[in-house]
């Protein structure tokens, strides 16, 4: 079986910590995006006709927000498997470390 | 009593003791750490001190040792010399390693010599089948028919080939084949050729010719029997002893290596042995030895309060060299300034170092670094809040911290020193940032609302305020009016500023102005306190004259013209006014100066006319205070002094020209008294370095992390995950990295220009005592 390992130390332990910070940031967006938080209105890609032909005010607008938090959740997940990717090649780097001295 | 508030107090001791004794009082005193030895022989060069060879002898020893030659050349002699102080094993060591080489040497010399049979026997097979066969056809063989078989380098064939058909004149058959290279034989010798040949003349005189010629070609020669068998048999016995020799090679290299791997567990501690000593030589070349040879006498600044403990020192190493006398400390007077000396802990010598780096303390001046602790920090976080920034800068401080001991096995310098040095620098700015990033509300651009904001838009709309449904579509920008009521609940936001702004088209130019004037508040606060702390030196060395000449005439103008201004600034907060008739407090500032008092001007407050005409007043005739008073008081006394002398005139006095007192003290009054408006000015970079940090944190964030964010498609989260990672990589190297550097340097260049010149003298020398630890710490 080839090596399963294919970066370095470095690589592998920068990885892990973007790893970790993409995943608190982008929950942590994604809690407010769902919450609907002011702040973040720019954010959300709202053009006039939604505002205009709404029929239901705000809703189409509360719909892009969840739209927008959803993604967030999604790319933290796929943060996640990154991270699980980023442990294994330091474990892995780790062993050979131990098998060549 | 030792602090950091001030440096310690100084002594100057001389030190005798025994030539026997010498070696190990400096030791112990170099592990102690806490003396500083005075350089008794300034006049003699570096070559012509006592002990000049010791210490040659030491860097000697050092360069190999550094060199690591034990470990990668294990072919190589090592020649060592030695100084009778240092172990013995060093000795048996170089002998040891000798013999092995030695021997080394002679065994592959035998391989090579075996091998060369070897193949020689494999390859005159077919030459004597030939020549038996030429031999047979050409002639009888005759007893005389002798041949004789060597090896010879390849490049060296045809002209030996030559020289042999000058000498025979064809009357002989040479073959030769080249020898193949096994990876052994290359391993051994190198990678040359070389060639088998072998030789069959007529006649038993001509060996001795062919063997001098072999012999100048430096090919080397064989004996190789005449029967198959015999020399089956010698192939068989070639073959037993090669096996017989590369077996001893292998277990003689074993050994070596065994015996290097064991020296080189101690190569550290020789090294750190060899620089100890080489220390020890130097101190010894700065101390004084008398006629008899047998005393020396070192004169050492060491702290007051450590006097027992270079006393105690002094005798624990002479007792450890056995001698009788023990040395003899006795404290001296002296003129001399002392060095400074600030005792710190891991935490403060960070930042001890900022301050030592622009000028040494003056002895037993007081001292900025208690202060710096918390105000560097603090201004650096003024320039940088952005609690996210800070979050990750905190972590990354608090990772380096725990790590130190593992992290200073990196060889790179820089890192080192900055990083590792400074991680209670870092942790703290990290910190206050978070703090300043708080009070901001910036968190990678972005506000939190945690308490509720203050501003509401709904009551802006009919029936309560003016705006309709229409009113949207018309403008783009609409304003919200506090005066409508509950627009602005009349409570302001409880901690920091308004998230609302955050959302708001004109929140620079609230912000800026909230910058700025509290950049003005925070300098003239930071400029007061270093005035200050000027007052503390002038009591600790007893000038009080210059606590009234200078003190608080600088304290007054001071506060008169910029401690005014705080108070405009922070009265114009706390009263309301309507924002179309408020007046600009620079120009009301400006007005002041030039006495421009017009009835249109709008002014704060009842009575500000007058307030203010009093305060201009006062700092104006300050600085003929500053200027003039100190002087003539001086002059006065010199006056005094010369007429009670009288006659007996000392003609030339040694003391400073009156001219020249005259020109310091006005050089002094112009640099306080402009200084004082453009140092203020300075500190308008808290408000410059922190918008420029601001804008571009909400840059990356708009042009990087946005535009993943508005692709609502599915393909949207693996965009975001890319972009983020973008984000997140230019948000450490251009917003932590680049703008850290930045706003420490321009916080480290306010304490040292704007805050320092307010007090700090900053002309001494630092104590640098013999200390074994720092010693064997810039080793690594």
């Amino acid at each position: 079986m080839p090596s399963l390992l294919f970066c370095g130390p470095k690589l592998a332990a920068c990885g892990i910590v973007l790893s970790i910070w993409g995943v608190i940031m982008l929950s942590m967006l994604g809690i407010f995006f769902s919450a609907k938080s002011a702040v973040l209105i720019e954010d959300v890609p709202f053009t006039e006709e939604d505002i205009r032909d709404d029929k239901n005010p705000p809703q189409t607008i509360y719909g892009l927000y969840n739209q927008v938090g959803i993604n967030c959740f999604i790319a933290a997940s796929i943060y996640v498997g990154v991270g699980a990717l980023s442990l294994c090649q330091v474990r892995l780097n780790k062993r050979q470390e131990y098998m060549v001295t | 009593m030792s602090s950091l508030f001030r440096s310690e107090e100084m002594c100057l001791v001389q030190l005798f003791f025994q030539t026997e004794s010498a070696h190990n009082c400096i030791s112990e005193l170099g592990h102690l750490g806490l003396v500083q030895f005075k350089d008794l022989n300034p006049g003699v060069a570096a070559f012509q001190r006592r002990f000049v060879k010791e210490v040659k002898k030491c860097e000697e020893m050092e360069r190999i040792l550094s060199k690591k030659v034990f470990y990668y050349k294990m072919h190589q002699v090592i020649i060592l010399t030695y100084i009778s102080d240092v172990n013995s094993t060093f000795e048996k060591l170089e002998q040891e390693l000798r013999e092995i080489n030695r021997n080394h040497a002679a065994l592959r010399q035998n391989l090579i010599e075996l091998m060369d049979i070897d193949s020689l026997l494999r390859m005159t097979e077919d030459f004597f089948e030939e020549a038996e066969s030429l031999l047979t056809y050409s002639e009888p063989p005759s007893e005389d028919s002798v041949f004789i078989a060597g090896v010879i380098k390849q490049d060296r064939f045809p002209a030996f080939e030559k020289v042999l058909w000058r000498l025979f004149h064809g009357n002989f058959v040479l073959r030769h084949a080249e020898m193949q290279a096994t990876e052994e034989l290359q391993a051994l010798r190198g990678a040359v050729k070389k060639d088998v040949f072998i030789i069959f003349v007529q006649g038993d005189h001509v060996r001795e010719k062919i063997r001098k010629v072999c012999e100048g070609f430096r090919a080397s020669l064989y004996s190789c029997p005449k029967t198959l068998y015999e020399r089956k048999q010698m192939s068989n016995s070639v073959m037993t002893q090669m096996q017989d020799l590369r077996m001893i090679l292998r277990r003689t290299e074993e050994y070596r290596a065994g015996v290097l791997t064991r020296a080189a567990e101690h190569v550290q501690e020789w090294s750190s042995k060899v620089k100890k000593m080489k220390a020890i030589y130097y101190t010894l070349n700065l101390c004084n030895i008398d006629i008899t040879q047998k005393l020396i006498v070192a004169e050492i600044w060491c702290p007051v309060s450590d006097l027992t403990l270079v006393q105690s020192a002094l005798i624990k190493g002479s007792e450890q060299s056995g001698s009788s006398v023990t040395p003899v400390l006795n404290r001296i007077q002296t003129q001399q300034t002392p060095p400074t000396f600030n005792r710190t802990n891991t935490f403060t010598e960070g930042f001890q170092a900022i301050i030592d780096a622009y000028g040494v303390g003056t002895y037993q001046e007081i001292n900025p670094a208690p202060y710096t602790i918390v105000t560097f920090p603090f201004l650096f976080a003024v320039m940088f809040g952005d609690c996210g920034h800070g979050l990750v800068m905190t972590l990354f401080a608090v990772w380096v911290t725990s790590q130190a001991e593992s992290l200073r096995k990196w060889k790179n310098e820089v890192l080192n020193d900055v990083v590792i040095g400074g991680r209670y620098i870092i942790l703290l700015m990290g910190m206050f940032s978070i703090y300043t990033g708080l009070i901001y509300n910036d968190c990678f651009s972005k506000s939190f609302n945690i308490f509720g904001s203050s501003w509401s838009v709904r009551p802006m709309f009919h029936p309560h305020g003016p705006w309709q449904n229409e009113t949207l579509h018309e403008y783009h920008h609409l304003q919200l009016n506090p005066f409508v009521p509950g627009v602005y609940s009349g409570d302001p936001y409880v901690f920091g500023i308004d998230p609302v702004w955050n959302i708001a088209s004109n929140k620079l130019s609230f912000l800026n102005s909230f910058k700025m004037k509290m950049s003005v508040i925070l300098g003239v606060s930071h400029m007061l306190f270093g005035v200050a702390l000027s007052l503390v030196n002038f009591v600790h060395f007893r000038k009080f004259q210059d606590i009234f000449l200078q003190f608080v005439p600088q304290l007054i103008f001071m506060l008169s013209l910029f401690g005014y201004l705080i108070f405009l600034i922070l009265y114009k907060w706390c009263i309301t006014l309507r924002s179309e008739m408020a007046p600009s407090i620079l120009l009301l500032f400006i007005n002041m100066m030039l006495f421009d008092y017009q009835s249109e001007h709008v002014l704060l407050y009842r009575g500000q006319k007058g307030v203010q005409i009093f305060l201009v007043l006062t700092a104006v005739l300050m600085v003929p205070v500053l200027l003039l008073v100190k002087p003539f008081l001086i002059y006065r006394t010199r006056m005094k002094t010369r007429h009670q002398v009288g006659e007996q005139s000392r003609a030339t006095l040694s003391q400073e020209h009156m001219g020249d007192i005259f020109v310091y003290q006005a050089i002094h009054t112009i640099e306080f008294c402009l200084g004082c408006i453009s140092n203020t000015a300075s500190y308008l970079r808290l408000w410059a370095l922190s918008l420029a940090h601001a804008e571009l944190s909400e840059v990356l964030w708009r042009m990087v992390l946005q535009v993943g964010l508005k692709i609502s498609s599915g393909m949207g989260s693996l965009m975001l995950v890319v972009l983020f990672a973008a984000f997140a990589v230019l948000t450490v190297t251009v917003l932590l990295i680049m703008e850290g550097l930045s706003a420490f340097l321009h916080a480290l260049r306010l304490h040292w220009v704007e805050f320092q010149n307010k007090f700090y003298e900053g002309s001494g020398y630092k104590f640098t005592p013999l200390s074994f630890d720092s010693l064997l710490k810039t080793q690594h």
